[in-house]
């Protein structure tokens, strides 16, 4: 099948209005006839959910955890993007969407980029009605900072807790309609397979997970926000519970898999402290507003500072290498999330780490305190010179924009920020990459829609801070609630769908086998041990840095712990019952598919974008060489094992921007 | 570190209950509370035996589905976190640590550690929210400024993760601090004053058919919060309820 | 306005304002008692307005008593709703990390406070009431035949306070008082949503209140007990 993206005709800026007032609508009688299950609860799922229930439609919404206030994208810190130019900074549409595309080092597809970019302003107008509280001034209006890989502030934010903001405003949405019965909410349910009927996707089975029921749900239309597959290397900044199960699913469907090796590795979290560790933790990249970045400038310090002699604080300006501020002059420490990370691992690479590990660098307040106090103290009049004070007045500013997530650092490291510098290391934390989807967000499988996270097709190789939170509102918000209803009207007369079909059927049968041979199967190993043995796998493979011999040796690996996972799992207890150990075990062996999709499509892609790095393909200063001749998407079709997998091209066009060397020196 | 743990252990809803305790060594200082019971959960499977379950997910504390009773508190002894953000620090080698479920009518039990909080979900489907139209066409979010005060206090009561703590450390099971922080979010902001009546009624009434008990001040709900919740919200959700009732 | 008694927070606003009421009642009784240790005439003086005063007598005296009868029964009623709301309860729980004592066991001080009350009335109320109302006496005289007799009350106040068994009672009385209100006080302004600005100086207010008034009584009964000659 040729990939066929639907990309409106005519100049960028009116695609999106010229197709909203070419689709087909359905009238409001009849999207009460009309059924569509959302599976996901968080920004674009929890948004879309309460979009088409406001507009008539009948939802039914899937969430695995027990309420769809705690959908992961809660857990989002740093802001959201809008070009609202608020700030009188020059920014506008254009501009948010050149540095998108840019930010994607030119591999995302530039209609969708345009239209998130266009209706960002709406999201924030439309945030602020449902009362999400979001940081102001003191004149009362709302307040901005800036993010990595862009020359403007243009990041909305509510503290370090905007995702959470953000989402309860959609939970928020969502009750409205769970109250008026428009939307039917099924918590702690996890969908384990997609039903296909003649072509088109007409419902899910899913999995009660606290009795353990096999449920059959049906509709005209099936929408997917359920998030990305960062879990893949076990540890991440995900939650616990965050798989890729449903898109798998949904990829083993019919659905084709993009892009799935760009991955982002974001480069401040906390390092690993060990073995035990079962997640990482980020901190937002809004510190990079005032942190500065660095590591010793001498091996001799290095030691020292891992044997503890010697104090950070107590190492002098000259002795220190704020590497992002050599490297990159014109962005410093606001480098996009690749080019942070890359930079982190070279130094650390090259021995200067500055925990036991070696894997930590500095992320030091110390002169954003010195710079915020001294402003203080002349504002309110009093010495300037006073250090003591200084520094108390600075903490206080500090504490004011960053309070949560120092809090959150000490309790993890019991070590105190704001005496101390921060250790970070870059950690998984978001995929670019996901189903592909085309302008309409509709998948390979008509009817079976992907939205947010999920899907592949706004942020290319990389995507920049606060950019997800803005992806998630939009589609869910505004652009597929619209664009559904171009397919959906034709769907009218169609009436309920029924469950009692062979499609139903086949489906459910597929998935108590899986259960049940999981529950029957009384290997040896707990899920986790092959869980982390996967991480590990795709942490030292397919990670950070990759290159052909151990791409192509993780895909051995991955093929061989696969088939070691279904001969050798132990799932304790039953499968009629709260079993978190059965569920578990079907989202890894998700991942020990998807894992290996991911080496194969890494092998393949022979440049470096983005998050993608290929050691062959560096430029002298080691920076990401991309080649022109793989200015594609990359869609993957199952064909039953994941060595197998066939690839589709989406070439991508760029008529509105010129793709370019991407610096930020 | 060495410990003793006794963990209330039900297989399910209807089944009756009981605290086990187990032993468990190599604890590390550095782990997070669940990383030990990970630990734990991992010796019971290569053992045969039925991991103990509970609710976790972001392991970040924002979330809010972690919610362990740990030796006689919410979320454990340390303050201002959830039970994922809980180091094995707080402990010491040799401690015998009680682990139980949340307890309220309102929350039953699930299995062993995890209880059913949909409870606070029909609250806020009965009028946590502002009735706007989500598919666009708001006025320009500048349109109305708000002073920062109430819009950093909204915010503070917004920061809500409805882990339940505060029903939990209740003597009453009170779901007071729960409500009153929507309430009160909406009840600082213009946007949700049109609906104030409506709201603060409805959801005082759905709280009271769930269950909960009634609140008496007693102040445990603003320790226990791993947001820091303040009971300011519960006067001013009293204040909103008393508001309506003499206007309805 | 309809059913606002049947819902929590209804509920606690009639227990904040029944103890608001009885609050001023509490300082109200202690204004005139005090006044027994400094002149035991005007003590005679207003107790006597305060018995035989029509308002004070057919509007406030009902008033109290229900008011009294009220905040007991609400707080029996909310105390076993309350307990309804956790059936199972805690294996190990460690209420004194988040909460003061008297915060958990208002039960406990109201209901001693409770038993003290009945006893108090015993002892001045119900006589009070057979003098004026059953023997038809409302001069307020030791000998209602002799004019010059001077007022009963203070003569009676000092009896009662001979024996020590009684002293001893009042004194655990007050106690449990105080206990009560050193959280009771607090809570009721939070319960009519008072709490801003003035809320830490009305912390202080509360302390010398709950603890004040109190040991005031206990001064009272202590110094008839020690002064007193019969």
């Amino acid at each position: 099948m040729a990939l066929d993206s639907k990309i409106p005709q005519g100049p960028l800026a009116d695609k999106w209005t010229n197709h909203k007032n070419n689709i087909n609508l359905v009238n409001p009688a009849n999207k009460r006839l009309i059924d569509v299950i959302v599976v996901g609860t968080g920004l674009a799922g929890g948004s879309a959910a309460a979009t088409l229930a406001e507009l008539g439609y009948n939802v039914k919404a899937f969430c695995f955890q027990d309420s769809p206030r705690r959908a992961h994208s809660i857990a989002a810190q740093g802001g959201i993007n809008a070009a609202k130019n608020y700030q009188g900074d020059g920014d506008s549409t254009y501009r948010l969407f050149y540095d998108t595309v840019k930010g994607g080092d030119y591999r995302s597809r530039e209609a969708n980029v345009y239209r998130l970019a266009e209706v960002s302003a709406n999201i924030i107008d439309q945030c602020v009605a449902q009362g999400v509280p979001f940081a102001r001034d003191y004149g009362g209006l709302l307040d901005n900072r800036s993010f990595g890989g862009v020359l403007v502030s243009r990041t909305f934010y509510a503290k370090g807790q905007t995702g959470q903001q953000l989402l309860l405003g959609a939970y928020s949405a969502m009750n409205r309609q769970i109250g008026r019965g428009k939307i039917k909410m099924y918590n702690r349910h996890e969908m384990l397979d997609i039903v296909v009927v003649d072509g088109k996707a007409r419902g899910i089975i899913a999995r009660n997970l606290v009795t353990g029921e096999i449920e059959r749900h049906s509709a005209h239309a099936v929408v997917l926000g359920t998030g990305g597959y960062g879990n893949v290397f076990f540890l991440s900044t995900n939650a616990m519970g965050s798989n890729v199960t449903a898109a798998w699913k949904a990829h083993k469907r019919g659905a084709y898999f993009a892009n799935p090796c760009y991955t982002q590795i974001h480069p401040t979290c906390i390092p690993v402290s060990g073995d035990h560790q079962s997640k990482l933790t980020l901190m937002s990249e809004s510190l990079r507003n005032d942190g500065r970045i660095w590591v010793p400038k001498h091996k001799k310090d290095v030691e020292a500072i891992r044997n503890k002699t010697l104090k950070p604080t107590d190492l002098k300006e000259e002795d220190r290498d704020y590497y992002l501020e050599r490297r990159y002059p014109a962005f410093g420490n606001l480098v996009p999330r690749d080019v942070a990370s890359r930079a982190a691992k070279e130094r650390c690479d090259a021995g200067f780490g500055v925990n036991a590990t070696g894997e930590a660098v500095y992320l030091d307040f110390a002169s954003a305190i010195q710079r915020y106090g001294k402003e203080q103290a002349h504002v309110k009049g009093l010495n300037e010179n006073d250090a003591a004070l200084v520094k108390k007045l600075g903490q206080e500013v500090v504490k004011n924009k960053y309070g949560n997530l120092f809090q959150m650092y000490e309790k993890i490291v019991d070590e105190n920020p704001y005496e101390t510098p921060m250790m970070i290391y870059p950690a998984v934390h978001y995929t670019m990459g996901g189903i592909w989807v085309d302008y309409n967000l509709q998948t390979t499988v008509p009817g079976l829609y992907a939205i947010g996270e999920a899907n592949f097709s706004d942020h290319g190789a990389n995507r920049l801070g606060a950019s997800a939170l803005m992806q998630g509102l939009a589609d869910g918000y505004f652009v597929l609630p619209y664009t559904i209803g171009d397919y959906l009207a034709d769907d009218i007369r169609t009436g309920p769908i029924s469950t009692e079909t062979k499609e139903f059927e086949e489906a459910e049968n597929k998935v108590r086998e899986d259960i049940n041979h999981l529950i029957n199967n009384k290997g040896t190993k707990p899920v986790d041990y092959f869980h982390k043995k996967l991480g590990k796998i795709m942490w030292n493979k397919c990670g950070m840095a990759r290159n052909e011999k151990d791409l192509k040796s993780a895909i051995e690996e991955i093929s061989q712990l696969r088939a070691e996972f279904w001969k050798d799992v132990r799932v304790p207890g039953d499968a009629n019952e709260f079993n978190e150990e059965l569920a578990k075990a079907g989202r890894v062996a998700d991942f020990l598919e998807l894992g290996e999709l991911f080496a194969k499509d890494a092998l393949v892609r022979e440049e470096s974008a983005g998050g993608h790095f290929r050691e062959e393909y560096q430029t002298a200063e080691g920076e990401a060489k991309r080649r022109k001749e793989f200015q594609f998407v990359s869609a993957w079709e199952y064909k039953g094992e994941p060595k197998d997998a066939v690839l589709h091209k989406e070439d991508l066009v760029y008529e509105n921007i010129e793709v370019k060397e991407r610096s930020y020196k | 570190m060495n410990l003793t743990l006794k963990i209330w252990r039900q297989k399910g809803a209807n089944d009756k209950g009981k605290m086990v305790d187990y032993q468990i060594s190599d604890v590390s200082p550095d782990m997070s509370f669940l990383e030990m019971l990970d630990v734990l959960n991992t010796q019971l499977i290569e053992k045969g035996d039925e991991p103990v379950a509970f609710d976790h997910d972001c392991r970040e504390g924002i979330c809010g589905s972690c919610s362990l009773y740990i030796n006689g508190e919410a979320h454990g002894p340390d303050r201002l976190v959830t039970t994922c953000q809980l180091h094995m620090r707080k402990f010491k080698d040799g401690d015998t640590i009680y682990i139980e479920p949340w307890r309220a009518k309102a929350f039953p039990v699930i299995k062993d550690l995890i209880v059913d909080r949909s409870s606070f979900d029909r609250i806020q489907h009965a009028g946590g929210f502002i009735s706007v139209n989500t598919s666009g066409n708001t006025q320009d979010a500048n349109s109305i400024p708000i002073e920062k005060a109430n819009a950093d206090a909204a915010f503070d009561a917004a920061t809500c993760i409805g882990c339940g703590a505060c029903v939990a450390s209740c003597k009453n099971s009170s779901a007071m601090l729960f409500v009153s922080a929507k309430v009160s979010q909406f009840a600082l902001l213009p946007q949700g004053q049109v609906e104030a009546t409506d709201r603060v009624m409805n959801m005082v009434n759905q709280m009271d058919a769930e269950g909960f008990g009634n609140c008496t001040n007693t102040g445990a709900c603003e320790v226990e919060c791993p947001k820091g919740i303040s009971l300011e919200n519960i006067a001013r959700m009293n204040r909103e309820y008393l508001k309506a009732s003499f206007k309805g | 306005m309809s059913g606002i008694l049947n819902s929590s927070i209804g509920r606690k606003f009639a227990m904040a304002l029944s103890a608001l009421f009885l609050m001023v009642f509490i300082l109200q009784h202690f204004a005139i008692n005090i006044l027994s240790v400094f002149s035991p005439e005007a003590f005679n003086e207003a107790s006597h307005f305060m018995g035989t005063f029509w308002a004070v007598q057919y509007l406030l005296q009902p008033v109290l008593i229900l008011g009294v009868i009220f905040h007991f029964v609400m707080g029996f009623v909310l105390e076993i709703k309350n307990n309804n709301a956790r059936k199972v309860s805690y294996a190990k729980n460690n209420g004194s990390a988040n909460s003061t004592w008297m915060s958990r066991n208002m039960i406990w001080s109201g209901g001693f406070i409770l038993v003290f009350i009945v006893i108090h009335m015993i002892d001045f109320w119900v006589h009070e009431m057979n003098v004026k109302y059953v023997a038809g006496d409302m001069t307020g005289l030791i000998d209602p035949t002799d004019p010059n007799s001077g007022f009963r009350y203070y003569e009676e106040l000092v009896v009662k306070f001979e024996p020590i068994w009684r002293v001893a009672l009042y004194c655990v009385g007050f106690v449990f008082l105080s206990l009560h209100l050193l959280h009771g006080f607090g809570s009721a302004f939070q319960s009519i949503g008072a709490n801003n600005k003035y809320t830490k100086a009305l912390k202080g207010v509360s302390k010398v209140y709950s603890i004040g008034i109190p040991a005031g009584f206990i001064f009272i009964a202590l110094f008839h007990h020690f002064t007193g000659t019969h």
